[in-house]
């Protein structure tokens, strides 16, 4: 008896002492609220110009910046090379994680009061779910100064939230694209249309040929028909123009609107088209049942001329493809349909999410807003596939003729951009009836039935 | 023995139980009939066909796989290393730190929880003590509760434990961020590996520990001993579930963990790239990471069949 009195006591001391121990790491560990000291290590470097603004936030040499993105290998290379700057200049080092579960992982860790030190959130609907929880941290001032210097208004609009300033822009990509084949189309004597009409005009002709003039594909797993929303969110933005289309994407105008009924029967009269459609695939229906990545390859085998992807469906093109202006594939610019709106462009990017106050990191938040990085992210994508609305950024210094083209209509005065409508609209509708209702339009169901189907779930 | 009937040998051989034929014989001679065998061997045909395709499709060149379907093959033979080696060589880290990360959480995720297990299920089946139902019920309704309802308060209380205790997760975790994965696998297995090895070691009969008693063993002579070595199949079918479980997770892994613990399923979720585009990798991807599993199964599925079958039909 005695002796398992002592053992039983033993035990306890052992787990209390353990616990001492536990305790005793943990109060050496709270950091944060650091001043500024010392001189930043990029004084004097000629690397180092253009970066001053860095020199307010002293010697961060050997802090670490956590970096959390869905960007993932091997697109993820480009971005760290670009930071070599950073920590030249510095003497932080910002560390990468990527993930493809990004935006489900993200709202797991803030919720938990785990989130890395900078996001960079691909949507502005997202950012706003995300300052809603008050975890995020406002831009400093002089990453304010610099979306107003290199970005513009636009843009500012989509990094804030109830008026306040939190993301800066970060990379774009140009969705109001349609590829083609610039030989088939100088071997047949077509010509890239300038105007809407053109276009349709050019389809018609291209159709008497006996080919589809267009293809395309929305299938894309659990987000199947997000390729349809930005063909009817690119029509309307031509038909009625930018403001109908804020009010679209707000809510102010219901989402069954006449305007919106009238600019998806346009996209109707190509997409639901079996003389225009599926070129190289199939009938319409198959339009949904093909991989969005597939839906253009049919251009190269010349049975198909037409597809309306984004920028970035660069990468989709098998490796040995020639993407420029007289090469096996390009794309020109989605025609307007008047004068009176500008030129339109529909879009995407990224917006650099802080969650922390800390000298590095606002740092580097700086040095991600500055011209100075967007021409070293240039630098760094060899293989292309990577713009920004960044004006700073020499179109030069891009890698890809579609990336220089991308570049010249975000930089064009005439460009009206607007975000990606379904990005921005709450969850249920931009990521749910909205895909659903338009791969159901595509296999047969009305205009005015998708439409009031998807009023009827926008939430209250 | 001839092959012309076998049944007679079986029976000969049963010759000590009279009467009616018993269950088991006739099973086995309804299941031996040549209809049944061709069945089976359908079925398996019919089953392995798209781990075939998979298989053919891992050495077709990228051209082919995304314009044309794997039957082609035949007609068409080309045949390339090049997405393996796309596969194993394609990412800034190497394939191999993301194998190694894998075994380093898989074996403690799947020791920890067997050891803790065995020793709770002796305590429930051979020791009395208050409330000894009452916990055993609570423990077996513990299965119904969903991993993914714990996801955010675990990591919460590993983000800020109480009692000013270590984080373990977050930028400074110690033992570089496994610590979360083994504690959370080991906490999500536990509710099935108790009650598992609990029924199995329930039907080993009470003479043998009472025999054992007399002859002057403690608990811990018994649980050695006698319990151990019984538990052998038990353990081992568990071990396997828990292995492929844990090899296979990718929730918890990213969840929990960091991009330094990230393991092989971390990869493969990625190896597709941002949008996709890469999705021909995929299927030599999952051949690599089905090497381990594969191994471990085939060279313990004879303990996984026999505690499968000692759990359950035991009289």
């Amino acid at each position: 008896m005695r002796s398992r009195n002592t053992r039983r006591g033993l035990a306890v001391a052992a787990a209390l002492a353990t616990g001492l121990v536990l305790a005793g790491c943990a109060s050496s560990d709270s950091g944060g609220g650091d001043a500024v000291s010392g001189t930043w290590p990029g004084d004097g470097k000629a690397e180092c110009k253009g970066l001053e603004q860095l020199a307010d936030f002293g010697d961060l040499s050997g802090k670490e910046i956590s970096v959390y993105t869905s960007i993932v290998a091997p697109e993820d290379k480009p971005h760290i090379d670009s930071w070599k700057l950073f920590t030249t200049c510095t003497g932080a080092t910002p560390k990468y994680e990527g993930s493809k579960e990004f935006e489900t992982q993200l709202k797991v860790r803030v919720q938990a009061g785990n989130p890395p030190d900078i996001a960079y959130v691909p949507q502005p609907g997202l950012l706003q779910t995300l300052v809603g929880t008050g975890k995020v941290v406002e831009a400093p001032s002089q990453v304010s100064d610099n979306t107003d210097k290199w970005f513009g208004e636009d843009w500012k609009a989509y990094g804030s939230v109830d008026g306040k300033f939190y993301a800066a822009p970060l990379g774009a990509n140009v969705k109001s694209f349609v590829w083609y084949s610039p030989k088939m189309f100088s071997d047949n004597g077509w010509d890239v249309p300038k105007t809407w009409d053109d276009m349709l005009a050019l389809s018609d002709k291209i159709a008497a040929t006996g080919i589809k003039p267009w293809c395309a594909g929305i299938e894309s797993g659990e987000a199947t028909g997000w390729p349809a929303t930005d063909w009817l969110e690119d029509v309307l933005l031509r038909s009625a123009g930018p403001d109908v289309y804020d009010q679209w994407v707000s809510h102010d105008i219901p989402f069954n609107d006449p305007k919106v009924a009238d600019a998806l029967d346009e996209v109707g009269g190509i997409l639901k088209n079996d003389k225009y459609v599926n070129g190289g695939i199939g009938d319409v229906s198959s339009i949904a049942t093909t991989a969005f990545q597939d839906g253009g390859l049919p251009i190269l085998d010349g049975k198909c001329a037409m597809h309306r992807q984004a920028s970035f469906y660069a990468a989709n093109w098998p490796e040995g493809t020639d993407v420029s202006e007289n090469g096996d594939v390009f794309a020109f610019y989605l025609p307007t349909m008047s004068e009176e709106f500008g030129n339109p462009v529909l879009g995407g990017g990224e917006f650099v999410t802080a969650f922390s106050d800390r000298p590095e990191v606002q740092a580097f938040q700086t040095y991600l807003s500055t011209d100075v990085w967007a021409n070293e992210k240039a630098k760094a994508s060899p293989n292309g596939g990577w713009v920004s609305a960044n004006k700073g950024l020499d179109i030069n210094n891009l890698a890809s003729p579609i990336d220089q083209l991308s570049g010249e209509i975000l930089q064009d005065p005439n460009a009206v951009f607007r975000f990606d409508g379904s990005d921005q609209m709450p969850a249920e509708v931009g990521a749910g009836s909205f895909w659903k209702e338009m791969t159901n339009w595509i296999t047969g169901e009305s205009t005015k039935d998708a439409l009031d189907n998807i009023e009827s779930s926008w939430p209250s | 023995m001839t092959a012309t009937n076998p049944d007679v040998a079986e029976l000969g051989a049963q010759g000590a139980a009279p009467g009616p034929e018993p269950v088991s014989t006739s099973a086995r001679k309804a299941l031996s009939s040549p209809w049944a065998s061709l069945a089976a061997i359908v079925i398996a045909v019919v089953w392995t066909i798209p781990t075939l395709g998979l298989f053919i499709t891992s050495f077709r060149p990228e051209s082919d796989i995304t314009s044309s379907g794997w039957w082609t093959f035949f007609t068409n033979p080309t045949v390339t290393w090049s997405n393996y080696d796309e596969v194993l060589h394609g990412s800034d880290t190497n394939l191999v730190t993301y194998f190694v990360n894998s075994l380093v959480i898989t074996i403690p995720a799947v020791i920890i929880p067997i050891s803790l297990a065995t020793l709770a299920a002796y305590a429930f089946v051979w020791m009395k003590f208050p409330g000894r139902d009452f916990l055993f019920v609570a423990i077996f309704a513990l299965q119904i509760v969903p991993i993914q309802v714990t996801l955010i308060p675990l990591l919460k209380l590993y983000v800020h434990p109480p009692l000013n205790l270590v984080p373990l997760a977050g930028p400074d975790a110690p033992g570089g961020g496994f610590y979360t994965l083994w504690l959370s696998h080991t906490i999500f297995a536990l509710p099935l590996a108790i009650y598992l090895l609990h029924n199995f070691m329930s039907q080993i009969p009470g003479e043998l520990i009472e025999s054992a008693r007399v002859d002057g063993a403690g608990h811990v002579q018994i649980f050695t001993r006698i319990m151990l070595p019984l538990m052998a199949p038990a353990i081992a079918a568990f071990g396997i579930l828990q292995f492929l479980w844990v090899w296979n997770d990718l929730l918890v892994a990213i969840t929990f963990g960091g991009p330094n613990t990230f393991p092989l399923t971390a990869r493969l979720a990625e190896l597709s790239g941002t949008r996709g585009s890469d999705w021909f990798l995929l299927s030599a991807g999952a051949f690599v990471a089905l090497v381990v599993p594969l191994i471990v199964f085939v060279s313990l599925q004879r303990y996984f069949v026999r505690g499968l079958l000692a759990g359950s039909v035991k009289g």
